[in-house]
């Protein structure tokens, strides 16, 4: 499903991420942690080209990201994304957030677009809210309609980007929830987070980064019984600890 | 008296402030009534206003149609006359929300051409008037009317060029705002109403009013562009980042995501810049337009009323306070509500 091979990313001189190689296969469940500006949200915009890389070769569901917008555009098409501060449209209300890029982008109908919306508003558990703008929702339910939003695109692979580093600590379970419960339908996920109980839960393999580096790859009870690296284990210490 | 004490009187600086204020009410409110209304000359008698210490209004009473109309046939007066409340009717039924459909842009059509036959005639049994002799209120309503329409649009393209990634575009953007900008709308005016004739191939011709016009648009367009470009860059990152995401292309996610954003951020200063542009055709009059404001100066030329200036630039005042006033009050239900 994802691709890298020898992937670099410089911000003007500073070299974010170094020679990256990474596959993900279609239904595997991903994990990126590691200390902030280790250039895990960098990896993850790579996916859908929200970064451009300099070196190296980015493959999304047999699409290879390179300046064409045509293949840029075709990739989003496939891929949900959810972001740390969900980045809903403030101007639209909930139901015109969700439908907005189907009916756009897919050209589906009105009607067929607000039945899909409604669907996984549904599934998200906030359809009573659906006529309402963002800035009335908690940040929790901001995010549920992020991922309904994501979602009502019909993607093959979900990414996201810290979605609950921005939430008061008694709406992350409601997030992670539902992330649960995608990953249990067996949609692919790439996932940058700090929730390590999620990370037990649902990833098939945890990645952790450290400078620009993959530094471990391993199932997830491999990684939290018995980290390889030293970072690695003084991270792990850091984040469980509390 | 407690509202008084609490609020008027409540320190020695505040008493005094409070005393100084009521003075001057005093001292100003009084004479202007006796001048504006008691002392008043209410027939057009310019023999009975010199000899008054009050306004005149019989002047204001004598020559409104000239202000008003400018040198449109006077027997001819009620067509720009219906054109006026025809226009002024078309904002005014723009400005429900619940009328913001596509019809709309119909009504529009059609309220400008009843317009434009109305003001040329030549059709229907109407007797033709060259444009040269528009003028007044209906001249000032046109060209802000349409140097709304046509700047407003102009300066979103250039606003939007500005923050392109082509360097192409960019740069025409940049050169063209910083050019407009280092120019006043007179030599601009002066321009379009000089120059660019000698520009034009022999026997084409622009009439004076469209090319005062386009100088207005020009002129608006580099203002209205940087205002907007203020709004585009108060818009945070995520939402380009959400729009990418979902794979909404550059024209819709400007449409639909970015700028319904931007112009509701940049609604104070549009209104500013359009309240200037309504103000600012009153410089039509040094190429020979007779807008509102050129007709309140020409009238006060004829000798027996020369020196009632002050009545006829009160009602002048007044009449462009009140659009602006409107278009200021109107504009408040658009700022962003949080």
């Amino acid at each position: 499903m994802i691709e890298m091979i020898k992937v670099n990313k410089y911000f003007a001189a500073f070299h974010v991420l170094k020679d990256i190689d990474l596959l993900v296969s279609r239904g595997e469940k991903v994990v990126v942690c590691g200390p902030s500006g280790s250039g895990k949200s960098t990896l993850i915009r790579l996916v859908n080209r929200l970064e451009e890389h300099q070196s190296g070769k980015v493959v999304v569901d047999g699409i290879e990201l390179t300046d064409d917008v045509k293949k840029t555009d075709m990739v989003r098409r496939e891929v949900g994304m959810v972001f740390q501060s969900f980045n809903l449209f403030p101007h639209l209300t909930v139901l015109q957030n969700l439908t907005l890029a189907p009916i756009w982008v897919k050209r589906v109908s009105r009607k067929e677009a607000e039945d899909t919306a409604m669907h996984f508003l549904a599934r998200v558990r906030i359809p009573e809210q659906a006529h309402k703008y963002p800035s009335q929702l908690s940040g929790g339910q901001q995010q549920r309609v992020a991922i309904a939003r994501a979602l009502c695109m019909k993607p093959k692979l979900m990414l996201f980007d810290e979605p609950t580093s921005a939430l008061d600590p008694e709406m992350i379970k409601e997030v992670l929830d539902v992330m649960v419960e995608l990953a249990r339908e067996g949609m692919t996920m790439m996932v940058v987070t700090h929730e390590m109980g999620f990370a037990r839960t649902v990833a098939d393999r945890v990645i952790f980064m450290d400078e620009g580096r993959i530094v471990e790859a391993a199932p997830p009870a491999d990684f939290f019984s018995a980290p390889k690296t030293d970072r690695a284990k003084l991270f792990l210490s850091q984040v469980l600890g509390h | 008296m407690r509202w008084a004490r609490e609020n008027l009187f409540r320190s020695w600086p505040e008493t005094i402030a409070t005393l100084l204020v009521l003075w001057l009410l005093w001292k100003t409110i009084p004479p202007f009534i006796d001048w504006a209304f008691l002392d008043a000359v209410w027939r057009p008698d310019s023999k009975a206003c010199r000899a008054s210490e009050g306004a005149c209004w019989g002047f204001v009473a004598e020559k409104h149609r000239f202000i008003l109309f400018g040198t449109y046939p006077y027997e001819l007066h009620w067509r720009p006359a219906l054109a006026t409340v025809i226009l002024i009717g078309l904002w005014v039924f723009s400005a429900f929300r619940a009328f913001w459909k596509s019809w709309l842009v119909a009504v529009w059509a059609v309220g400008l051409a009843v317009i434009g036959i109305l003001m040329w005639g030549g059709v229907f049994g109407l007797r033709y008037v060259e444009n040269e002799r528009w003028g007044g209120l209906i001249l000032t309503l046109l060209l802000t009317t349409f140097g709304i329409a046509a700047a407003f649009p102009l300066g979103i393209l250039l606003a939007l060029g500005r923050r392109s990634d082509m360097p192409v575009i960019r740069a025409l953007s940049v050169g063209y705002i910083e050019l407009i900008r280092g120019v006043p709308l007179i030599s601009l005016l002066f321009m379009a109403s000089v120059m660019l004739p000698l520009f034009l191939p022999s026997g084409v011709t622009i009439d004076k009013l469209l090319r005062a016009q386009i100088a207005i648009i020009l002129f608006a367009a580099a203002y209205l562009a940087e205002v907007i470009r203020g709004g585009l860059q108060a818009i945070p990152k995520g939402q380009y980042d959400a729009s990418h995401a979902l794979a909404l292309p550059f024209w819709r996610r400007t449409y639909l995501i970015i700028l319904p954003q931007a112009l509701r951020i940049a609604v104070p200063a549009l209104v500013n810049n359009f309240i200037a542009l309504f103000k600012d055709t009153s410089l039509v009059l040094i190429i020979g337009l007779f807008d509102l404001l050129s007709t309140v100066k020409i009238s006060l030329n004829e000798p027996a009323w020369t020196g009632f200036g002050v009545e006829a630039y009160l009602i002048a005042s007044l009449i462009y306070f009140v659009f602006c006033a409107a278009m200021s009050t109107y504009s408040k239900s658009f700022e962003v509500r949080r």
